[in-house]
């Protein structure tokens, strides 16, 4: 067994190896350089593009994408929670409820987007059916702002939420709902008081899988936020494209990297449930 | 507190479907901008006589295609064995590759590509996208795969190794017809993934490798095209279709 295992692991570790962590070895590599007259990169060796990355200029672009993700995750939860319980509780149709939840998610991400900017653009629908009705003379600046950012990030990984939601709601015991009712407990307050707390591992699962993407979100915010509101991800976009400064690119890449693995490892300990 | 659930529900699902509704609604529209004038297929035809959106679906199909079919054998392969016995550091490498923004994923192996020719004379190209997309779906179908074997009854494999199989032919007859649905889910799976991606994609295309998504991206970006409307559509369908089959051979095994 040994040999054929061996066998069977080997390309997919091959892939890994080649294509995953040489190309981060790299960016390490590159980040530890200095930025080349034309761009790319050069010796010596030295580590001002980390020392760079601190500068006030880029905090601000750090605490952008950290409440922006944050908020994201915070709506999310609040749209999601309700939603899984619904899901949870019906009596048939489970599976179906839950699908239509997935549907969207796996379909493209782009058109979601896409989707989005056609309601919000001046030219869109909610503007233009606005201007139809005299309500508005000049069209209202929904899109191309952190707002739009952030209903793009929670549409998107709304789905993220619900799924662990659903996952602990459905396996709660109706019984402590039946006694707490007895005991005169109103089923907002019992809500609030039972199911929230025992929730918990599914929230918390949610918010990993929902505040990751969202704090790397590169697409979102490069079109709803049409270049005005940016995060890291298009921080680093940027200077791998037109600023050409790829060491500190670099720089910023890995330590975003560094921070989703941190924020994942302190929320979730066990991450290997989740795969 | 039902009723309450019931509506907010409404809500959320309307939230969720309603953007593409619209969508749906103005790509049968013969006006060009946000009002309604009167139904027409118009879009559509227009969809398939453009020359650049027929390359671009082309290109998308070509590289999801590749990256799903090499995805698929060697994701295969890795998930059972690491259902015999786990590996953490496979494991681990693939948890953190889902993790990794994909914008770090691209930039990353923009950089790798880059450097790795200056010593071999070729340039970016679909072969660039073809590898950067088996980089980012493996994990994906190793998922899905052990997410099967872990209900999946070994006794049968026992079976045909007591009865003098090799561990090969116990695993090419026995193991492998009985995984093919959660194999053809994973495939679908890789498949949308794969031909939906656009951040990586873009940063390891070259000038021939103009995908879908890019496509759509230029356009997205430019204003309002009816064009982009119906096309999305007809992705929009395209894959969920694909998804709703690929859960439906899930549930079967």
């Amino acid at each position: 067994m040994k040999r054929l295992r061996a066998i069977f692991l080997a390309p997919s570790a091959l892939v890994m190896a080649l294509l995953f962590f040489a190309p981060l070895l790299i960016v390490l590599a590159y980040s530890l350089l200095t930025r080349g007259p034309y761009g790319g990169v050069m010796l010596p060796w030295s580590g001002e593009s980390y020392t760079r990355a601190f500068d006030p200029l880029y905090g601000e672009i750090l605490w952008r994408s950290i409440w922006i993700a944050a908020l994201s995750t915070f709506l999310c939860a609040v749209l999601a929670f309700p939603l899984a319980l619904f899901i949870a509780r019906s009596q048939k149709h489970k599976t179906l409820l839950l699908n239509l939840v997935m549907l969207p998610f796996w379909t493209s991400f782009l058109i979601r987007t896409y989707a989005w900017m056609f309601l919000l653009r001046d030219t869109g629908l909610i503007n233009s059916a606005l201007e139809g009705l005299h309500l508005i003379r000049a069209p209202l600046p929904l899109l191309f702002n952190s707002g739009a950012v952030v209903l793009g990030l929670v549409y998107g990984y709304l789905p993220f939420m619900v799924l662990p939601l659903y996952a602990t709601l459905e396996k709660l015991d109706g019984a402590l709902l039946d006694a707490a009712a007895d005991l005169g407990a109103s089923p907002f307050v019992s809500v609030w008081r039972i199911v929230l707390p025992l929730s918990r591992p599914g929230l918390i699962a949610g918010c990993v899988l929902v505040f990751v993407p969202c704090l790397g979100a590169y697409l979102t915010p490069d079109l709803m936020g049409g270049g005005k509101t940016v995060m890291l991800g298009n921080l680093v976009q940027n200077q791998f494209t037109s600023a050409r400064d790829w060491p500190f690119g670099s720089a910023v890449s890995l330590l975003l990297m560094l921070l989703v693995v941190v924020v994942t490892a302190l929320l979730s300990r066990k991450s290997e449930e989740l795969l | 507190m039902k009723r309450f659930l019931v509506a907010y529900a409404t809500a959320v699902y309307l939230f969720l479907y309603l953007p593409l509704a619209v969508l749906g609604a103005f790509s049968v529209n013969a006006s060009k901008i946000a009002v309604w004038r009167g139904f027409t297929w118009n879009w559509y035809t227009q969809v398939f006589h453009n020359e650049a959106l027929l390359q671009g679906m082309m290109n998308s199909l070509i590289i999801a295609i590749s990256a799903t079919v090499i995805c698929t054998v060697l994701g295969t392969l890795a998930g059972y064995a690491l259902w015999k016995r786990r590996s953490a550091l496979l494991v681990g490498s693939l948890f953190l590759s889902l993790l990794t923004p994909e914008i770090v994923a691209g930039v990353s192996l923009l950089a790798f590509f880059e450097w790795l020719f200056r010593f071999v004379h070729v340039q970016l190209g679909m072969y660039t996208v073809i590898l950067a997309h088996v980089s980012f779906c493996l994990v994906y179908v190793v998922m899905v795969i052990l997410a099967r074997l872990r209900t999946f009854d070994g006794s049968l494999e026992e079976a045909a190794l007591d009865l003098g199989a090799t561990e090969w032919e116990a695993f090419r007859r026995i193991t492998v017809p009985l995984l093919w649905p959660a194999i053809l889910a994973a495939a679908l799976l890789c498949f949308t993934v794969s031909f939906d991606d656009y951040v990586i994609t873009s940063l390891v295309a070259g000038v021939n490798s103009e995908t879908l998504p890019m496509i759509i991206y230029a356009m997205a970006r430019r204003g309002v095209s009816p064009e982009v409307n119906a096309l999305s559509v007809l992705i929009t369908v395209g894959l969920g279709v694909l998804i709703l089959v690929a859960g439906r051979l899930e549930n079967a095994s």
